[in-house]
């Protein structure tokens, strides 16, 4: 029999012959303490299929794959693998049936190494005790099949987020699943990184693989997406087929009415400077001196690839690592910053990288994560300020539409986009002069998105000057009045807007070109 | 406040039945003493809560108890040093073993368990050296000084000879005040939670974490130092080989049945007062009840704890349930 007589074997209409979808999930309820995040979801998906869901922050993305990997139990509904009801107590139950996910948040044991960490709970053993050698030669196949240029024996926490996010892709690899669960997987990788993934999903599609693919990125769902399932409130909104699934029928669905495109910027007349940055040297990169300047009412942006040394230079700047040496002037007086609390009282803010981390504290309020940084300043004789640390917060939360129950739900149960939005309203409580953020729109749905660009800009004309990296092209190219690009810890060079192109950027940032740095 | 209502259970339950198995417990006599051991060990229990919230460690505090409380009659009596400078030496020596333990586990970054377990074998030893390993104490004499540990304040319309309220109860109610006003209600106390959750995120917003720690550091070392004069005022005179030993194990548990988790960011003081109390009454439950043998204290104890700490959990998970299946409706 030829393949293409297979291919009309399979197209027979009739219906008794199909096969039982490999998963199905039919009216699934789950539960918090005070929120309902799935409330009756249905979902179904073939072998070799390529399902996106999307859906807003808090949507119940996350609760669903969660329970799809046994990660989490459901109140209500079937989940159905091969046409058999399924009821997963762990993990393990879900690896047995061929399901594994990706999780939003990393979970690496980063004290270990690389091929410890794609093995964890699953070592291949010879005489009782760990097989290290067949550890580190079929890790280095699953490194190569991602594209990750790093030794397994390097310990996980050397490695940069991203990095580590390619770890998490090879570990899922390495279970061979018949269904992958992949949630927000690009949210920490660079443009390349992203390809490389993008390749490793198509591959795996090829191979009879279904995957399941959380973004928030639409242009990424429209290129891979064979079907779109969108949730809105822990319901279904509705599917796309590949050809409807066009951005604005995506975010129709997703937020329940149109948005407009979002990079409304429109020049603005810049003030002074507002920050200068003057020959400062990281330690990470203590080659490459960094001068740049920007003016209040600017928002620069700053693109590269990830490692090109972006967020440690913004850590520097804002004192979490001493520079080495160099100066900085704010608002035209020279500073020096040695340490957060420098930086704040000099009237900079940063909104890091990873929130989980340096962002959050995850087991306290909204409210005692969104005053944490202003607590000092709005003290009362070292007393706290009770009213203000509440109308502050219950002022963010309204103004940034998060989604919690209440202001003194703890952080750590909001979802993950809703965390970030708590993150940002920290900083902003703060009314800083500078502003810098670390990919400051990270799995941020698409409204939430244009709520903060346009807090952005609302901030730019308010006076602040605001330093942005990003590894989203279009984040840059729409954003920024001017951007520098920066390529293995140094400044390639400067781009104003008009410049500014997926091409140009590239050339910079790829270090195949470099162009003087202006500041104007 | 949720948090205290499990363990104040148990305290009551186990209240009750020592009230009923020994019918020495409830006598005034027998209620002075156990108010009277609460409060010093209140005392260092609220110290090492404080160490505990950063998600540190103190392992130290019974050695301090007995380089301080050893030290300060050995000043007074060996030495005959004048009073006021007594107390000087021995409250700078207390707050400079704080401030010493506090900058090792920031600034060098050590780990808090090591740097206090060296102090736990370094401070007995000191005192057992300049003591020459003798017993310390007062004698006759410091019979005003004496009072703070043994004097009684009266209950109207009870003689004070049946029973009175003793002192130190007054300090530990001072402390127990001063410390949740400053864990609850100020910005320093807010700090101290959120770094012992995480202390990077505390760190990126701008907060003095190695100074916050530190701080805890002190306070801890500064409450075992008190707690080290009212453990001799009231003793009168004690060995250096004995005076202490364990107490840091006591102040830790009675923290940790109190709420405190040893992962940091959590717990309140009136937990840990509450967790104190429950300890001081079990032990005298064993003293009391004739078939509890005397030796199987710690057994009892360990058991009490552990019992006290999974309760605490499974009550955490059933009213996260409930809660979670009355929001389904
Ligand atoms: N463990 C939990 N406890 C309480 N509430 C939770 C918990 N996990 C999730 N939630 C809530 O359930 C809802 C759905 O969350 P979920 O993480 O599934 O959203 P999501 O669609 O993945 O969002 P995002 O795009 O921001 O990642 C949110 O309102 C969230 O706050
Ligand atoms: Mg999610």
């Amino acid at each position: 029999m030829s393949d293409s007589d297979q291919q009309q074997g399979l197209r027979t209409p009739k219906k008794s012959a199909e096969p039982p979808d490999l998963l199905r999930v039919c009216g699934v309820t789950k539960s918090f303490p005070g929120v309902k995040a799935l409330k009756g979801v249905d979902l179904h998906l073939k072998a070799g299929e390529l399902l996106a869901v999307i859906g807003e922050n808090g949507a119940g993305k996350s609760t669903l794959m969660k329970i799809l990997a046994g990660v989490q139990d459901y109140d209500e509904g079937e989940v159905l693998v091969d046409g058999l009801t399924v009821r997963f107590k762990g993990v393990e139950d879900a690896f047995d049936k061929g399901i594994a996910l990706i999780h939003q948040e990393l979970n690496l044991a980063d004290n270990l190494d690389v091929a410890a960490n794609i093995f964890l709970g699953r070592e291949p053993r010879k005489a009782g005790l760990l097989d290290k050698a067949r550890m580190r030669r079929e890790s280095s196949i699953f490194l190569d099949r991602v594209g990750l240029k790093v030794s397994p024996d390097q310990i996980v926490s050397d490695l940069t987020i991203g990095h580590q996010q390619m770890i998490e892709i090879a570990k899922a690899l390495s279970v061979d699943a018949r269904v992958l669960i992949m949630d927000e997987p690009t949210s920490s990788l660079s443009q390349h990184e992203t390809e490389q993934l993008f390749k490793v999903i198509k591959d795996l599609a090829s191979k009879n693989v279904a995957i399941v693919y959380i973004s928030h990125r639409l242009s990424e769902v429209r290129e891979l997406a064979d079907r779109v399932t969108v949730l809105r409130d822990g319901d279904n909104a509705g599917e796309l087929f590949r050809q409807e699934a066009t951005h604005d029928n995506m975010v129709r669905l997703m937020v329940g009415r149109d948005i407009s495109k979002y990079y409304a910027l429109e020049p603005r007349s810049h003030g002074a400077v507002a920050l200068k940055v003057d020959k400062v040297r990281t330690i990470q990169n203590p080659k490459h001196a960094l001068s740049f300047e920007i003016k209040s009412g600017e928002i620069v942006g700053v693109a590269g690839l990830v490692g090109a040394g972006r967020t440690e230079m913004l850590q520097t700047l804002f004192g979490v690592m001493p520079a080495l040496d160099g100066s900085m002037e704010v608002q035209g007086h020279s500073v020096v910053i040695r340490s957060p609390i420098q930086a704040i009282q000099n009237g900079l803010a940063l909104v890091p990288e990873d929130r989980k981390q340096q962002g959050l504290v995850l087991e306290m309020a909204v409210r005692e994560n969104m005053s944490l940084a202003s607590l000092g300043r709005d003290q009362n004789k070292g007393f706290l300020n009770h009213r203000r640390e509440q109308d502050i917060s219950r002022e963010m939360v309204a103004e940034m539409k998060i989604k919690t129950p209440s202001d003194l739900q703890e952080v750590q149960y909001l979802s993950g986009g809703n965390q970030q939005k708590v993150v940002l309203g920290k900083w902003l409580a703060m009314k800083p002069r500078v502003l810098f953020l670390d990919e400051p729109t990270r799995g941020i749905d698409v409204g939430a998105k244009q709520d903060i660009y346009k807090l952005m800009e609302k901030l730019a004309e308010e006076g602040v000057a605001i330093l942005f990296v990003s590894s989203e092209m279009e984040e840059i190219i729409g954003m920024s009045d001017r951007a520098i690009v920066m390529h293995e810890g140094k400044l390639t060079g400067t781009l104003m807007r008009d410049e500014l192109t997926e091409e140009s950027v590239m050339q910079l940032a790829t270090g195949t070109q470099t162009k003087p740095i202006s500041n104007n | 406040m949720k948090k205290i209502y499990g363990i104040l259970g148990v305290f009551t339950v186990v209240f009750i039945l020592t009230a009923i198995m020994s019918p020495s417990f409830l006598t005034p006599y027998n209620m002075e003493r156990l108010i009277l051991r609460t409060s010093l060990f209140g005392i260092i229990s609220i110290g090492v809560a404080f160490v505990i919230i950063t998600s540190g460690i103190d392992l130290s505090i019974g050695s301090i108890i007995c380089l301080i409380g050893c030290g300060l009659p050995w000043l007074l009596v060996k030495m005959t040093v004048p009073l006021p400078l007594a107390i000087l030496i021995v409250v700078t020596l207390s707050l400079l073993i704080g401030l010493v333990h506090g900058v090792l586990i920031t600034k060098l970054k050590l780990q808090p368990f090591v740097v206090t377990l060296c102090g736990l074998l370094m401070y007995r030893g000191i005192t057992r050296g300049f003591t020459g390993d003798q017993t310390q104490g007062f004698g006759k004499f410091f019979s005003e000084l004496r009072w703070i540990g043994v004097g009684k304040v009266a209950v109207p319309g009870v003689p004070i000879d049946t029973f009175g309220i003793p002192v130190p109860f007054f300090l530990l109610l001072m402390v127990a005040i001063l410390a949740s006003i400053f864990l609850n209600r100020t910005i320093y106390g807010r700090y101290l939670l959120a770094l012992g959750c995480n202390e990077q995120a505390a760190r990126y917003s701008g907060i003095n974490t190695d100074r916050m720690i530190i701080l805890a550091y002190i306070i801890c070392a500064a409450m075992a130092g008190l707690g080290g004069v009212l453990f001799i005022l009231d003793g009168n005179s004690a060995q250096p080989v004995v005076l202490g030993n364990f107490y840091e194990l006591y102040a830790i548990a009675a923290a940790v049945l109190g709420g405190c988790s040893l992962r940091g960011g959590q717990g309140t003081i009136i937990g840990v007062v509450i967790g104190t109390a429950l300890m001081q009454v079990l032990r005298n439950m064993i003293t009391l009840v004739d078939w509890i043998p005397t030796h199987i204290e710690y057994a009892v104890i360990g058991a009490v704890i552990l019992a006290g700490v999974v309760a605490d959990e499974v009550v955490k998970r059933i009213s996260a349930s409930r809660r979670a299946a009355a929001s389904r409706l």
